[in-house]
């Protein structure tokens, strides 16, 4: 039997704790999305194919994209020079990821594990039935980091002119400029 | 199929929660302090997760849907902080902003 769950478990550890110790914060984002798809193969081995998905599309695929913009926009300067001693230990986790998951879905476990696995519907059961008060208050979480997360970024731009233009009421969306211009006149 | 015990389960997620933690402690760039808050939310969702699976329900994944959630909550208002205070400080330091004003 091949150890799907030591294997993954141990990339995982090896993994975040490269993302603790790297100094280039690219870097560590890239151990964190093996570690994030380490985690992905452990949920698929204990028999959740719907939260191992999740985890890989929403948690590797959106959330850290979000960072990896946010760290391409603060540190335009890094020097992303690939040297072939740096491929190895990456490829050494990725390899040993590869082979759990391909034991996984190719292995006799998957008949085991088709009977046994919790399905999107029993989870969709279980959100809209005794956990829907949940699901409203995580709508209105997401809408305040929304809110916030406009709010924050649009300040950014609207700190260098003047404080007065912005606070008069009434003014269209494009009359910031020309005011700020008079007032500095 | 799952043929470890649910103890080393919950072990291997205690251990990346323990790591996130320290690095929360150790490091001072404000973009590995999210990172490490991202990597304790991760282990306490692999702990719901196994836990729902032991007993074969569906709420463990869901209290991990709600994690989810929460985490990108969390990480778009932090990334603006973060944005934010690189255009006044110029720097990413957490130690630039320990001192208050006042």
């Amino acid at each position: 039997m091949f150890p799907v769950f030591y294997v993954a478990g141990l990339v995982a550890l090896v993994s975040t704790v490269m993302v603790v110790t790297r100094r280039n914060p690219i870097h560590a984002l890239l151990y964190f999305i093996l570690s994030l798809v380490a985690v992905a193969v452990i949920f698929l081995d204990a028999g959740a194919p719907f939260v191992a998905a999740l985890e890989v599309i929403i948690y590797a695929g959106a959330i850290m994209v979000l960072f990896i913009f946010v760290v391409m926009l603060l540190n335009p300067g890094v020097a992303l020079v690939i040297r072939a001693r740096e491929w190895i230990g990456p490829a050494i986790l990725s390899l040993l990821l590869t082979l759990g998951i391909v034991y996984s879905v190719v292995g006799s476990t998957i008949k085991t594990m088709g009977i046994s696995a919790t399905t999107p519907k029993d989870i969709a059961m279980a959100l809209f039935g005794p956990y829907l008060l949940g699901v409203e208050l995580a709508s209105l979480l997401l809408l305040a980091g929304l809110v916030a997360a406009y709010h924050l970024g649009r300040r950014i731009e609207r700190e260098a002119p003047a404080r007065g233009a912005s606070l008069q009421p009434g003014a269209p969306v494009g009359s910031g400029a020309p005011s700020s211009r008079k007032e500095g006149a | 199929m799952r043929q470890y015990p649910i103890d080393y389960g919950l072990v291997l997620s205690a251990v990346l929660f323990a790591i996130g933690m320290a690095g929360v402690f150790v490091r001072r760039n404000v973009i590995f302090v999210l990172l490490c808050i991202e990597i304790m939310l991760n282990a306490a969702g692999l702990a719901f997760v196994l836990g729902g699976a032991r007993w074969g329900q569906a709420d463990g994944q869901v209290m991990f849907i709600f994690i989810l959630a929460m985490a990108a909550a969390e990480v778009s208002v932090g990334l603006a902080l973060i944005m934010r205070m690189f255009h006044r400080f110029k720097s990413l330091d957490t130690n630039e902003i320990a001192r208050m004003k006042g």
